[in-house]
């Protein structure tokens, strides 16, 4: 498959290694049966997520079409498509947090940020994603900036806690 | 054989028959919206339910083989609530305004509500996610409407080997839909409408041409000419209850006059050009190739299905230059339109509108190509499908069933036998031959009716061959060569072609048909087609072509004609400007999928 180094600027850099890395797995794995999802899993652990480019030259490789390996890289949540932030918020939506506002918490947390669940922001600062229970039900609601417990955090908080997080 | 009750009934199937099929076979009709002709049932819209003795709840009975012995209910009172509690689930979520939607008049959700006799929808559910794609110049999608049942799926993927529509997503929030839940636009969709098609419900139509063609006729300063493919005369009955397979041509021909068209044409005059001027690329190309050593792409592929020319840009662009450079007919007949019949009558191309009735979505697609106009005027403004002309006719209020039959009008209006089989799989490639066969030893095609019969019928891909002797002095470098033929339709056979093309086998031609069995199925013809469906309106088209006299494109009195007063030679520069095009490829993100 040809590809154009401009179709998508953000990955210019990646995408030399990406093709190659891909030549290589797919030549691998190709005439395996049921070859496809071990090859999307490969690709998600290394890049920690899905570039599009390469779900495409997958599907141009192994012959399936592009809008049936989309199906299946949506229907598995492991799999993203959107590659993370430098920074990963959890907000906790167990029961312990959720009644004690973990719900507000999280809306606040999207509209502060302006992406939902899944979603990385602009800038690539920050991903948002939910849990169920971190452990720490005592501190409920709680939410964590990459490995950092946030605990008691308040929904009026959200703007200072998000501001304090370094660069 | 196994042997079952259906209400009581006795009934001996073939092991692996489905409870649907067993039960349709003794006249007991089951409800389905998901399952659709021989395509493996996916048992996704349960409406198909039925009581099987022994078991704890009721079955789907499409994605049940039969099992000797096996005790089945189709009718009982909870049978039926069960059915009519699935069919309420979809509507709870279904978000579409029956009064107000294309499908008001062929729903089969719509039908089948009414069938249950559901009088209120008693559940208020959250409703289908709804986004509006217009993307594509041939579809609108309306995800609200969609039952998720997968029949367009199989279309895309099985029946044309596509792929452009696949559940994306999970659970409730899934949708059925191209790549990431996109727009049509963003995959290598080739605007065919089979999915449209086949679609119970109004989630996937094509694009509304009716107004801009009534605004077109309504409009005093236009000259509004109409032409019609062969295929909507074998099919446009359907719609004003006839059988399938009914001819209407003189009716359709009224009901146009009717509707205020200036002009009523037939595409089939330049089926009969297309003929012309493809046969004589053929041997040109032939010629390139056996006496002069010049290279020339062989073997030649027809050009007159648009959704086909779209799969060779988006999968195979090496083959590109091996597609005929023939427009179209229906862009034939837009150019020379605009240019021959406007000066004829004096007026202006652009105060022309030509309008264009096709059994097709993919020709809505082809109309507004940039390769299709002439000094920037398109050929052809509207297209309506044969559907859009069934319900223009009734907007009118024409009582369709008691029309006299129409004559065409000149200088456009007549058509070969050669030019109506263009709608039937084989039917391009056995018009070429008739043409063709007779040019090169002047004698006419020693066949039966003159068809090739191995080229007829609902076989996936066909193949022939003919050996050439007794040429005339012109053609002698065609002597004892053995032309080999090949013919497909849909596009999942049309790839089997290509391959086996790739793999070195030898073709001289190539017809490609996009639509199961020819445009006698195509994606804008009344609904629901099956193969039985599809036979009639094959046959009603041959009896078309036997029916006539003029059954061979090189003898229709207006090609003769225009050749002297307008365009010369076949592949001459007129020709050349007004009736070839050249295809280019598609942006190469498209193009690998
Ligand atoms: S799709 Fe069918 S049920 Fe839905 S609004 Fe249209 S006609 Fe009515
Ligand atoms: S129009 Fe044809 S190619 Fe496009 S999605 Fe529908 S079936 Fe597939
Ligand atoms: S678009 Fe139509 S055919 Fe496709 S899944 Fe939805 S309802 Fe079924
Ligand atoms: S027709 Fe059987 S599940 Fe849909």
């Amino acid at each position: 498959m040809e590809t154009k180094k401009n179709l998508n600027p953000e990955l210019d850099h990646l995408l030399d290694d990406l093709m190659n890395y891909l030549d290589e797995i797919i030549t691998q794995s190709k005439d395996k049966p049921g070859a496809l999802i071990p090859l999307l899993q490969e690709v998600q652990k290394k890049y920690g997520y899905l570039p599009k480019i390469a779900i495409k030259k997958i599907s141009h490789d192994l012959n399936i079409p592009f809008t049936e390996v989309a199906g299946v890289v949506g229907f598995y949540s492991f799999f993203s498509t959107t590659p993370k932030g430098k920074n990963v918020i959890r907000v906790c939506q167990g029961t312990a947090c959720y009644v004690r506002g973990g719900n507000e918490l999280l809306s606040a947390v999207k509209s502060k940020l302006k992406i939902d669940v899944g979603g990385t922001t602009k800038d690539q600062k920050f991903s948002l994603e939910t849990g169920r229970c971190f452990g720490v039900c005592g501190l409920a609601p709680v939410m964590t900036i990459n490995d950092e417990v946030v605990q008691r955090a308040k929904p009026s908080n959200v703007g200072e806690i998000l501001k304090q997080v370094k660069e | 054989m196994v042997t079952l009750q259906i209400n009581n009934q006795s009934v001996t199937v073939p092991e692996g028959t489905s409870i649907l099929e067993a039960a349709k076979s003794i006249g007991v009709k089951i409800p389905t919206l998901c399952n659709f002709e021989k395509h493996e049932a996916k048992g996704a819209c349960r409406v198909c339910l039925v009581d099987v003795e022994g078991a704890r709840a009721p079955i789907a009975s499409c994605a049940m083989p039969v099992n000797a012995g096996m005790k089945v209910q189709t009718n009982t009172k909870s049978i039926r609530e069960a059915r009519k509690f699935v069919l309420e689930m979809l509507l709870s979520e279904h978000d579409g305004d029956c009064k107000v939607c294309d499908r008001n008049e062929d729903c089969e959700l719509q039908a089948l509500a009414f069938e249950m006799g559901i009088k209120t929808i008693r559940y208020e559910g959250e409703k289908t996610y709804k986004h509006i794609d217009d993307s594509t110049p041939a579809l609108v999608r309306d995800s609200g409407k969609c039952i998720k049942c997968r029949r367009c799926v199989t279309a895309c993927a099985e029946i044309q080997g596509v792929g452009s529509l696949f559940p994306q997503g999970r659970g409730f929030q899934s949708i059925i839909g191209p790549a990431f839940g996109d727009d049509l636009n963003t995959v290598a969709c080739v605007q065919c409408g089979q999915c449209g098609a086949i679609c119970p419900v109004g989630a996937i139509v094509e694009k509304d041409h009716i107004q801009g063609v009534w605004a077109a006729l309504d409009d005093n300063t236009k000259t509004v000419v109409v032409q019609t493919a062969p295929a909507v005369r074998a099919a446009l009955g359907e719609l004003f209850d006839y059988e399938p397979g009914t001819r209407v041509t003189g009716k359709m021909t009224s009901a146009l006059r009717e509707l205020g068209f200036n002009a009523v044409f037939d595409t089939n005059f330049t089926a009969d050009l297309t003929i012309i001027e493809e046969g004589m690329e053929l041997l040109s190309r032939l010629k390139n190739v056996l006496v002069d050593k010049k290279p020339a792409a062989l073997p030649q592929f027809t050009s007159c299905s648009p959704g086909w020319i779209n799969f060779v840009e988006f999968y195979y662009p090496q083959f590109i230059d091996n597609v005929s450079t023939c427009k179209s007919p229906q862009q034939m007949f837009g150019a020379l339109a605009k240019t021959y019949y406007a000066q004829k009558i004096g007026i202006k191309p652009e105060d022309m509108v030509v309008v264009s009735i096709m059994p097709c979505t993919a020709k809505k697609y082809e109309a507004q190509r940039p390769e299709m106009a002439t000094n920037g005027i398109p050929d052809v403004d509207y297209v309506l499908t044969t559907r859009e002309l069934g319900r223009m006719i009734k907007q009118a209020g024409i009582d369709f069933r008691n029309l006299p039959d129409g004559e065409m009008d000149a200088p456009m209006g007549i058509g070969s036998g050669a030019a109506d089989i263009f709608a039937n799989s084989g039917g391009v490639m056995e018009a070429a031959i008739r043409t063709v066969y007779e040019i090169v030893t002047g004698r006419e095609l020693p066949m039966e009716q003159l068809h090739v019969e191995p080229l007829m019928g609902l076989k996936g891909l066909k193949k022939a061959s003919l050996t050439i002797t007794g040429t005339v002095p012109a053609w002698s470098f065609l002597e004892g060569v053995e032309v080999k033929v090949g013919v497909a339709h849909s596009l999942s056979n049309a790839r089997l072609l290509m391959e086996a093309i790739k793999q070195g086998e030898t073709f001289h031609f190539i017809e490609v048909m996009t639509c199961p069995g020819g445009c006698i199925s195509g994606g804008g013809q009344p609904r629901f087609t099956d193969d039985s469906v599809r036979e009639k309106r094959i046959k009603a088209i041959y009896d078309e072509d036997e029916a006539k006299t003029l059954r061979k494109s090189h003898e229709n009195p207006q090609i003769t004609e225009i050749y002297k007063e307008f365009l010369g030679e076949p592949l001459g520069k007129k020709s050349h400007h007004l009736l070839h095009t050249h295809y280019h490829l598609k942006d190469d993100l498209k193009s690998d999928k």
